[in-house]
């Protein structure tokens, strides 16, 4: 017992060891001169991924003064779980006081806490907290299979090349962001509604039947999906991965 | 000190009970050695943890009862598996544990394969056999197969599946990029399953070259083809001046004219400034072929090449000529022959020669060439392999030009050339070799891409899926993909139908693009007079695509022709279109048909039958189907409409026959035109 202890606290040295090369590493290269006091999200908050990719789009936040004008020349750094990089991991914001990142989230499916963070002139962290969603194998198949099937009605939003059937439909279908409605909704109740349509929990006869035309494992991948990009999240959809 | 020695060996050894004691000390302690280590290992100590971890869980007992202590080992001969992963990663299973994130104790997401079948490094890659973090994990001096990063995952199902699967859109892009992007031109792919990976970009033939474009143009566009369309898939070869100069030189010379490929302005243009714009409307030229807008934003589609600055690059005489019939310059051009009448050339032609930037060529001076820049620009033509894409007179396609990638992704990170401060692993080594290729030492002569990190990322997954098991998985263990074929339609309808290019759009047997309907059996779908009047003068049947059929100006006889072969030839065999009518059904069966479009299969969520109170806009618009489709498509559609056409969106609703003959009754019924208006 002894010994194993005695390797855990070289682990632990070790542990602090990188740790402390890491800071080092990621330490500014000069001392920021100007301040905020609160950073914001300008964009690319809740983007969606598969496990270990870079996200579609840069995400960009943007540091204020008490006044709520953009400083330029801040200090800001990127922090998160293990697994998930920034390039830049840590910068100073630019002529209209933002700074953008690119991100890769980590391995494993879930929601990602990030952290963007900036020192005020007390020399105090002020931290911003933006949470990315990472898709594993079965949601992704129930992603392709929500752009294939139920986005041309469940998704508001048109594109250039895909005009939104929603506004056209008399009852209008749950976006699936919309956590407030389907976290209430059980998982039982989805595959009905899915399997069987609407008039299965009588609901309008608009949504379709599936069943013979989606395989349950192919409804089960859809629903992981829809829990995945649920907003507020939903409580099964996973762990939450932040920086401890 | 030689006092103590002595001592210290009488005190231990000194007589014969002695010396046997401490021998046999030394001897039990060293037998000792390997069960201690054994007690010490990773893998328990994990155990531990996870017994710990358990302990105080709801689902303590379950768990318990499934854990299985000691070294745990997945053996799978068939697939060379020798795996011992779960002796730490011991929760893999383990539905009820979704909220431990902590490894090793999670559980493994969701994927259609079961653990004991497929075991771990089949997918994850690492050493199966090996017991502790370091060794199973990252690459060893005897062992150099480390884990794959996540974002290559999707290479791993691609050794088994060789065709495109919903689930790994990485793989499936990435595949696509190496044929769309022409990568197996130079290098070669051998398929598991036999033949090569063929390329899908069409670069042009340059034997003509001089017809179409100026050698200015020529010059700008070696220099910097994105330069000229911010699409254009040629790479950049990072060429001097004086190179593109040389090579410019010597494709001009080297172009012999084709009688027919330029043609003289016959027929004046039309006054209407506006005509041009709508004839490039009217003609969904926009279907394939995409221009940049005002805010820089590309509009339309990317079969043919961007038309933002054409004007920069044609000679209007070639222009005009290809316009009237691009198979003239380009037998095998996916760009349909239409036939537009010489008024309808000019004006179109003018209005393509005015998208041009004034900027482009405004550098570019070049001296009339001397024979020795043509002799060197030949040369550097065979030296970096032009003939591989483009045929050029006189030049042969050069064989196993660049290195073969058919076991690209088993490549030994010993035998791989790393830059500083990059990671020394392979898919590190692929995506840093795709991403700058030129920085790996002098006079390499892979051009630069222009890919972006994300479709990288794509093409290093579908490169590590050539590797040494895919390439020697007996068939049992595959899933081939769909095969493409080479069908082709015969006779004078054949010639007509590849004259308008129909299968860069439509797919028929297996043949064919998918932006257009697949048409393998519209000879039961449709009704002859419609599919005539649609040849003739296409309308829009889809209201939500931006992509429609062209309008090709066919003459009576071409039309005629090309609607018998459809009719005759495109028979689905379970579907006879004579076998139901196309009018006189019941009333009562119509009405029954109309309350169960309405009500129990609300078909108007996609469909508009009537278009004053229908807003579905899905599906195409049903106001004149029953001029349209045979009542018999109808019928078998209802009852399964993936049947018919595989992966279309309209759901299968296990219609019961009798519903499906009312809605049948109901939707043949809808005849458009005067019948709609007699209606009411």
């Amino acid at each position: 017992m002894n010994r194993s202890s005695l390797t855990i606290l070289t682990l632990l040295i070790g542990a602090l060891g990188t740790s402390c090369s890491h800071k080092s590493a990621s330490a500014p290269l000069s001392k920021p001169t100007v301040f905020g006091v609160a950073i914001v999200e300008s964009s690319g908050g809740k983007q969606i991924a598969q496990t270990g990719m870079a996200l579609p789009q840069p995400l960009v936040v943007q540091v204020n003064d008490e006044q709520g004008a953009a400083v330029a020349g801040a200090q800001v750094e990127f922090s998160a779980a293990t697994g998930v990089t920034f390039d830049p991991a840590y910068g100073l914001t630019d002529s209209s006081g933002q700074i953008s990142t690119n991100v890769t989230l980590g391995g494993m499916a879930g929601r990602y806490r990030l952290l963007a963070s900036t020192t005020n002139k007390a020399q105090k962290k002020v931290a911003l907290p933006i949470e990315e969603i990472a898709l594993g194998y079965q949601q992704t198949l129930g992603r392709q299979l929500n752009d294939q099937y139920c986005d041309r009605c469940h998704n508001p939003e048109s594109t250039v090349t895909r005009v939104s059937n929603f506004d056209n439909l008399e009852v209008k279908p749950h976006p699936f962001t919309e956590g407030d409605t389907l976290n209430k909704v059980s998982d039982a109740d989805l595959t009905a509604i899915i399997s069987h349509g609407g008039p299965a929990l009588n609901k309008s006869a608009l949504m379709p039947a599936w069943d013979n035309t989606l395989s349950r494992s192919d409804i089960q991948a859809l629903i992981s999906y829809i829990r995945a990009i649920s907003d507020p999240p939903n409580s099964n959809a996973g762990t939450v991965f932040a920086k401890n | 000190m030689k006092e103590k020695l002595k001592s210290l060996w009488n005190k231990l050894f000194g007589d014969s009970v002695r010396g046997f004691g401490v021998v046999s000390l030394v001897f039990l302690f060293s037998l000792a050695i390997a069960p201690a280590k054994n007690h010490f290992s990773e893998w328990r100590h994990y155990q531990h943890g996870y017994l710990k971890m358990i302990r105080n869980r709801s689902d303590a007992v379950t768990l318990q009862r499934h854990f299985d202590g000691g070294i745990q080992q997945i053996w799978l001969p068939d697939l060379g598996v020798v795996d011992r992963c779960t002796s730490c990663h011991v929760a893999m299973k383990e539905t009820s544990l979704t909220d431990v994130s902590t490894q090793p104790f999670r559980k493994h997401p969701v994927i259609p394969h079961r653990l004991d079948q497929f075991g771990c490094t089949v997918c994850h890659r690492g050493q199966g056999a090996a017991t502790t973090v370091e060794e199973a994990h990252n690459s060893t001096l005897a062992w150099e197969q480390p884990i794959l990063p996540a974002k290559y995952i999707e290479s791993s199902c691609g050794e088994c599946h060789r065709g495109s699967l919903a689930g790994t859109p990485q793989l499936n892009e990435g595949r696509q990029l190496l044929s769309r992007n022409g990568c197996v031109h130079c290098h070669a792919v051998k398929l598991p399953g036999g033949g090569t990976m063929k390329a899908t970009d069409d670069p042009p033939a340059l034997s003509h070259i001089a017809d179409k474009t100026s050698r200015e143009w020529i010059y700008a566009w070696l220099k910097d083809p994105q330069a000229y369309a911010s699409t254009a898939t040629m790479p950049n070869f990072k060429l001097t001046d004086d190179d593109a100069r040389d090579i410019s030189a010597f494709l001009i010379a080297n172009s012999t004219p084709l009688s027919g490929d330029t043609a003289a302005i016959l027929a004046k243009a039309s006054a209407d400034p506006a005509a041009g714009a709508s004839l490039y409307g009217e003609s969904f030229c926009a279907s394939c072929h995409a221009v940049q807008n005002a805010a820089g934003n590309l509009v339309g589609g990317d079969v043919g090449p961007e038309l933002t600055r054409v004007g920069n690059k044609v000679k209007p005489e070639w222009l005009q000529a290809w316009l009237r019939n691009p198979r003239t310059y380009d037998a095998g051009t996916a760009m349909p022959h239409y036939r537009f009448s010489d008024a309808q050339v000019s004006t179109l032609s003018g209005f393509l020669l005015a998208k041009a930037d004034s900027d482009l060529l405004t550098n570019v001076h070049l001296e009339p060439a001397t024979p020795e820049q043509i002799t060197h620009g030949k040369r550097l033509v065979s030296d970096y392999g032009c003939a591989s894409c483009h045929e050029i007179a006189g030049m042969k396609k050069p064989e196993n030009f660049a290195p073969e990638l058919t076991r690209i992704g088993s490549k030994p990170v010993t035998q791989l050339v790393f830059l500083p401060g990059m990671q020394h692993t392979l898919p590190d080594y692929i995506a840093t070799k795709i991403k700058q290729p030129r920085a790996f030492g002098q006079g390499l002569k892979m051009p630069q891409y222009t890919f972006s990190t994300a479709q990288i990322d794509s093409l290093a997954t579908a490169l590590l899926a050539f590797n040494d098991r895919s390439a020697t998985l007996p068939p049992s263990l595959t899933v081939a993909a769909k095969p493409e074929s080479d069908y082709q339609p015969a006779g004078k309808a054949g010639k007509l139908m590849t004259d308008l290019a129909c299968f860069s759009c439509h797919r028929i047997n297996g043949h064919g693009g998918d932006m257009a309907p697949d048409l393998t059996w519209e000879g039961s779908s449709v009704q002859r007079p419609w599919l005539l009047a649609f040849l003739k003068n296409p309308n829009t049947l889809r209201p939500s695509l931006i992509r429609r059929m062209p309008k090709f100006n066919l003459s009576d006889a071409d039309a005629n022709e090309i609607t018998d072969y459809l009719m005759t030839v495109y028979q689905n065999p379970a579907v006879d279109r004579d076998s139901m009518p196309l009018n006189g059904y019941p009333q009562g069966q119509v009405e029954l048909g109309k309350q169960l479009f309405y009500g129990k299969y609300a078909c108007q969520g996609c469909h508009i039958v009537d278009s004053k109170i229908d807003k579905g806009y899905i599906g195409p618009t049903l106001t004149q189907v029953g001029s349209r489709l045979t009542a018999a498509w109808i019928f078998a559609w209802m009852k399964n409409p993936q049947a018919l056409r595989p992966g279309t969106q309209e759901p299968n609703r296990a219609m019961s026959d009798e519903d499906a003959r009312a809605l049948t009754a109901f939707l043949i019924s809808q005849k458009g035109g005067k019948t709609e208006v007699a209606k009411k």
